[in-house]
């Protein structure tokens, strides 16, 4: 098909689709208006259980088996391009020229680093309570180790983030998740169920099962985000394809090495 | 006002797959899909919002204050990441194809193909 | 107030989203989806949504815009067949 006939198609099928969306739009419950008999529920259910924080509550107790799901597709997506980024046959490993940084943007990455990763633990920790969780602590803890590619170079990044333990912490957060549904049935209730005692409301450890699994998802997501992000950089800055591939050979070999 | 938060979920969409489409770059393509996904968020939050409500963690709030719906931003937040891990596979698939063919338009990839 | 808040973060998300999708080339689409990511968070923020917000500032404004970045590099510098067509251009 031409690119023109497609661009036709396509406003064709958009203009059905837009009438059909305003004509959704319409009938749903309006914005702003106070009908939520699900988030009502879902609040009663979170206080049931002593979980201060309602989101963290949907996600680790009243859904933890849709959040299993989530994070198995987390898992395999991680794995799936971590096979797809590795070093193939005929790949050379180019080591990263050393890249100069000015000393105010070091000791400012320097600062920051720690601070960014206590930040990122915290709100793991917290996630029962405050907004934040191992969703989005563990994408926090991931970047900010990357903050040493930005203060120092590839070369100390490489130094501090060794790959395996990270790959093994990614696989054992997603044990981690399903060892505590199992224990749970072993406790003999459902996969899953909060079994575990309650604790007291709006402290580190209320919630019971919330926080096992919510530190288990931190590992995760961290993890494998550095994983991810490591495969990437990898094939970025040091991997060259091989002399002679499609007729073309390393063209930009003078502009590597550095801070991208 | 009422309408607009619905609109403007809608209007992402649209222009997303318009992308989508159009697109003669697959690293292009695969930014489009990412806009496209925001348009859910937009969405499913909107739905959500309840005029005058906070934030539904009560930490520091009465036991009957008046929230958000929790549902819905619970089902966004995962979604956000897990969303990520998928445009990152995307990504890598985009780097192996551009490795076996030398290229990233996808019609000259289907050229090759026929 | 809110509610001005709030339209005015939703018009910036219709903006940036049109932006990032119209612009062609990978490199600038990339700044202009972290734009986006900082919109969405802004507008979560606003529909009192912080855990959503927190997950978009992290994912939306650096990981994603960054690993088009790095996909964008190799696939310039790794074989020359769309570098030559870029020259040619």
């Amino acid at each position: 098909m031409t690119r023109r006939g497609r661009l036709v198609l396509f406003l064709a099928a958009a203009a059905v689709v837009a009438v059909l969306l305003v004509a959704a739009f319409l009938g749903l419950p309006q914005f702003g208006g106070s009908h939520h008999p699900y988030g009502d529920r879902a609040v009663r259910a979170a206080f049931a259980h002593h979980t201060a924080n309602a989101v963290a509550a949907v996600n680790f107790d009243q859904r933890a088996f849709d959040t299993l799901g989530e994070e198995s597709i987390l898992f395999a997506a991680v794995l799936g391009a971590m096979v797809l980024l590795r070093q193939t046959t005929g790949e050379r490993r180019r080591p990263p020229r050393r890249a100069r940084v000015s000393p105010p943007i070091r000791r400012l990455g320097m600062v920051m680093l720690p601070v960014a990763l206590l930040v990122g633990l915290y709100v793991v920790a917290h996630g029962q309570i405050t907004p934040g969780g191992g969703f989005q602590g563990g994408v926090v803890v991931a970047t900010a180790l990357h903050l040493l590619y930005v203060a120092a170079d590839y070369g100390a990044l490489e130094r501090i983030r060794p790959l395996s333990p990270y790959e093994i912490g990614d696989a054992a957060g997603e044990a981690a998740y399903v060892v505590t549904g199992i224990s749970t049935v072993l406790a003999g209730s459902a996969f899953l169920t909060n079994v575990l005692p309650l604790g007291t409301f709006g402290t580190l450890t209320s919630g019971g099962t919330v926080v096992l699994l919510n530190a288990a998802v931190g590992m995760e997501v961290a993890c494998g985000v550095v994983v991810l992000l490591a495969s990437f950089l990898d094939q970025a800055v040091e991997i060259e394809a091989p002399p002679g591939n499609n007729g073309a050979g390393p063209a930009e070999a003078a502009g590597g090495g550095g801070n991208a | 006002m009422t309408l607009l938060p619905y609109l403007v979920a809608g209007w992402i969409f649209l222009i997303g797959v318009y992308g989508l489409v159009t697109s003669r770059n697959l690293i292009h393509t695969v930014g489009c899909l990412s806009v496209t996904q925001s348009s859910t968020y937009v969405l499913l939050l909107a739905i959500g919002y309840r005029d005058g409500g906070t934030a539904p963690v009560y930490a520091a709030l009465p036991k009957d204050a008046r929230v958000v719906d929790p549902v819905v931003q619970a089902l966004t937040l995962t979604d956000i990441v897990v969303g990520a891990t998928v445009t990152a596979l995307l990504l890598a698939l985009v780097t192996q194809l551009h490795k076996r063919h030398g290229t990233v338009d996808p019609d000259e990839l289907l050229a090759l193909k026929g | 107030m809110t509610d001005a808040l709030i339209v005015v973060a939703l018009l910036l998300v219709a903006v940036t989203a049109t932006a990032a999708v119209l612009n062609r080339e990978p490199l600038r689409q990339a700044l202009v989806l972290s734009f986006l990511g900082l919109a969405l968070a802004l507008l979560f923020a606003f529909v009192q949504a912080p855990d959503v917000s927190l997950s978009q500032l992290a994912v939306g404004s650096a990981v994603t815009p960054l690993m088009i970045v790095l996909t964008v590099r190799k696939v310039r510098g790794g074989s020359g067949n769309d570098a030559r067509k870029e020259e040619e251009r």
